[in-house]
Formats: C-alpha cells, structure tokens, sequence
C-alpha cells in the first residue's frame, strides 16, 4: 500500500434547499474540489459516489454516472456507494483502496442526499430502511426509537443521564453557529435542550440530528504525486472500514458499537496513533447518545463515562479533546449520504488552518467516524498534516 | 404464549408515515424465556426495563407483550 493523501476538498452549505435536485448539489461540491484540487475533470481516473437513497428520495437512480458525467468526468468507472448514513464513508473508503493499491491514481469521492422534498414521515419511513425491515421496522420503529432504545439501556448499565445527551446538542449547536456553512445556526441552552418536543423517549428534537439536503466531494492522490496539484496535501494516515448485525436485536450487548471498535482499532493501528493523539474528531451524531457511545468505542473515554465526559466539556472546542467542530450532523446537518465526505471536508479545512471563525488550536491530527443504521457499518479515517 | 424480560424500550411519538395514527406507542427489545431476543410492542401500562412481560398476540408478524 502507497501512502494517499487527499489533495482537494469542496462542498455545499448544508439546509433545506427546495430549488437545487440531487445532480446540482453534486455538481456544485465536485467542482468546488475540483478547483480546490487545481485539477481538471478529464485527470479523474475514477468516481465514487456516496448515496443512500435516490430512487426513494427523488426518484432517480443509477446515480454515479449520472452525477460524474454532468462534473465533465466522461468514461472512467464510476460507481455508487450505499451504506446508510456511511455511505459517503465507504465510498471514501473504497477510493482510498484504490489509489492506495495502485489501480488509479487520481480519484474523486462526492456524497451527496437531498431529503427535504420529502415530509418528515416519510424521510423516517425511508431511513428506516436502513434498519431490518423484516422485524424491527415492522413493529413500527424508526432510528431514533432504535437509538432512544440505545440511550435507555445506556442511562440504565451506567447511569447516563438526560443531562449528558442535552450537553451534547448544547455543544454541537454552539459549534455549528460558528458554521457558515451549518444549517441551523442557534446556540441553544441546556434548559431548551432538556425541554425540547419528545420524538423517542428519551430522546426529544434537541437528540436528533437534522434532515437536510447537501452535497460534499474530495479526491485523493498518491502523496507522491500530491504536489502536482496543492501545496496543502492533507495525510490518510490510517482507514479502516468494518461492519455488524443491521438489526439491534440480534447485537449482545446494544451500549457499544463492535464496527466502532473494530474501525477504530484498525485505522489507529494502520496510523501507528492512539486515541491520546486524536487532536479532534468528527464523530457521528445522527443522535445525541451515538456521539457519546462513540468516544467511548474509540477510546477518548473508558467505557460508560462519555456523559460525564461530555458533561464536564471536555469535547467543548476549547476542552481537551474537541468533538464536531463543524456543529456535527445536529448543527451543520445531516443529508445522509454527504455526512462521511462531509466529515473529512472538515478534517482537511482544520489540518490546513483554513477553518476561519472555527479554527481550532491543535488541529494537526484528526479522526472521523462515519456510522450507518444502528451500527451496522463504520468507516473511521485519521487525517494528519502532510 | 412466549414471556420474558424487556431488555430495553422506548415511546414513540413521532412514527413513520404508516403509523402516523398509532402514536405514541411503546416498542421494546425482550430477552424470551427460551432465549434470543426479539423487537415487538407493548400494550397497556408502560414497561420499563428488567419488567416482566408476556406475549399477548402476533399481528403481521410483530409479537405484543404486556407487562406480566
């Protein structure tokens, strides 16, 4: 394997947009890392791209060339990614075999979803598909019950409380209103966030990430070949993708996420970090709780404690270890086949100290965990200065 | 009928489109008796975690429990 590093990035402000479809918002985060890349269309020797679902969303499938042909990138392979709320993730993932194996060289990633022409029924109706449709989803769950199950059963081995999932949406909000690209920019407090409208016991609005449209692209290169095109080549330092049951019922134990664990292990292995080196994360948020399982899968905190963790600040920007400076999936959005390149899009703005009003202080070494279903699939990449 | 414990659960208030007409209505995780876990609803009072509850009956393949 030949070192890769990511060598452009670009991508559309995350909200809800009713005048852009699926192909614009594709278009607009590929070119924007096109030129970010100082590369032309015709050096794109292959695209990934990361979708969930299209056809159930705007009707449109066989999305990849029908995205990489209107980006003027004609012939290559071009193919589409679907793992839930990772697929963007496992696209990035799938281009980074390929560039680090040496089948191409120049390789681009776009994630996109467009949700909000959909009502919230039924964004919750096709999500659910992303669970198992023929036992838990028919029983009339959606992932934020099957994430307030989660949480539940938290608050009961540990003694989580609301408290800590409030401290999260808190934080992420405050985050995301330093965004310009966020959706909802509005600091909240922990009054608001422990009041908010109940959608799963014990989850209410504040836990939920948002449902948005957007579109985010990179594209990668051997680091050897990286200068051709930026002065500001961003390291993969370590990736690695891993998977698990979709449905919670048949998992052990529902408190932690194996695919994190397993994802996590690897990429800090494959890095030849630990998690003590993580500078900041973008950790996957789709709900308030999965954060905080989160830091604890990847060892930011031992097991049990990421409410408290979270709780005391020390994921705050200015704690020991910042989580989700872009504000997360709650704050800067969440169209769910965006989120994973959306993640690294902020890895690579924070290395390259171009995250203006955001920036933080130590930002050379980052994580981004990627989560689809109720932990099913997670792809964890580790970015570092070149 | 099957009995056990319920592992973990939740009220939904805010259902997917077909069952929009339903909500709230608790769904749960529950360890049976005989082993394995399976994903059903609860009926009647709430049940919380480590309660006992007994299958009551099986619509469209989705087991409902009540508290025993």
């Amino acid at each position: 394997m030949r070192p890769v590093a990511v060598i452009g990035a670009g991508k559309t402000p995350f909200g809800a947009f009713p005048d852009r479809d699926l192909r614009s918002l594709a278009v607009e985060a590929g070119d924007k890392a096109l030129r970010n890349a100082n590369a032309a269309p015709a050096q794109i020797q292959s695209f990934y791209l990361g979708n969930f679902s299209g056809p159930a969303f705007v009707g449109q499938n066989h999305l990849a060339p029908y995205v990489s042909t209107a980006l003027g990138i004609a012939g290559v392979p071009s193919t589409r990614v679907e793992a839930a709320c990772a697929s963007s993730g496992s696209a990035f993932y799938h281009a980074w075999a390929e560039v680090a194996s040496g089948i191409n060289d120049v390789v681009m990633v776009v994630g996109v979803e467009k949700m909000t022409s959909q009502t919230t029924a039924r964004v919750s109706e096709i999500l659910a598909e992303a669970g198992d449709c023929s036992g838990e989803m028919k029983a009339g769950n959606t992932f934020a019950s099957l994430f307030a199950m989660i949480a539940r059963r938290h608050m009961h081995d540990f003694g989580t409380k609301k408290e800590h999932l409030a401290a999260v949406a808190v934080k992420n909000h405050a985050n995301g209103a330093l965004n310009p690209e966020a959706h909802l920019r509005k600091v909240i407090t922990l009054e608001q966030a422990m009041a908010g409208k109940p959608v799963a016991d014990p989850l209410n609005i504040y836990d939920c990430s948002l449902i948005s449209d957007g579109g985010a692209a990179v594209i990668l290169a051997p680091l050897e070949r990286a200068r051709e095109f930026t002065n500001k080549p961003v390291m993969v330092l370590g990736i690695a993708q891993a998977s698990d049951f979709v449905a919670l019922d048949q998992k052990e134990d529902i408190t932690t996420f194996p695919a994190v664990r397993r994802a996590g292990d690897k990429a800090y292995s494959s890095a030849g970090v630990t998690a003590n080196d993580i500078q900041f994360a973008e950790l996957h948020d789709c709900f308030t709780i999965a954060e905080i399982i989160a830091s604890e899968d990847l060892g930011f905190v031992k097991r049990g404690q990421g409410g408290p963790y979270a709780f005391e600040g020390c994921t705050r920007r200015d704690g020991a270890r910042p989580v989700n400076p872009s504000g997360g999936l709650k704050s800067k959005g969440h169209p769910v086949g965006a989120t994973g390149v959306a993640q690294i899009c902020e890895l690579v703005t924070q290395i390259r100290g171009e995250a203006g009003e955001r920036q933080l202080a130590r930002h050379s070494l980052g994580l981004a965990e990627n989560l689809g279903g109720s932990g099913a699939t997670c792809v964890v990449s580790i970015l570092g200065a070149a | 009928m099957r009995s056990g414990t319920v592992y973990t659960e939740t009220v939904i208030y805010s259902a997917p489109e077909a069952f929009v007409n339903e909500a709230p209505y608790q769904t749960a995780i529950v360890t049976l008796d005989g082993g394995g876990r399976v994903t059903g609803r609860i009926e009647g009072n709430r049940a919380k975690i480590d309660d006992r509850v007994v299958e009551v009956e099986e619509r469209g393949g989705v087991p409902f429990f009540k508290k025993a």
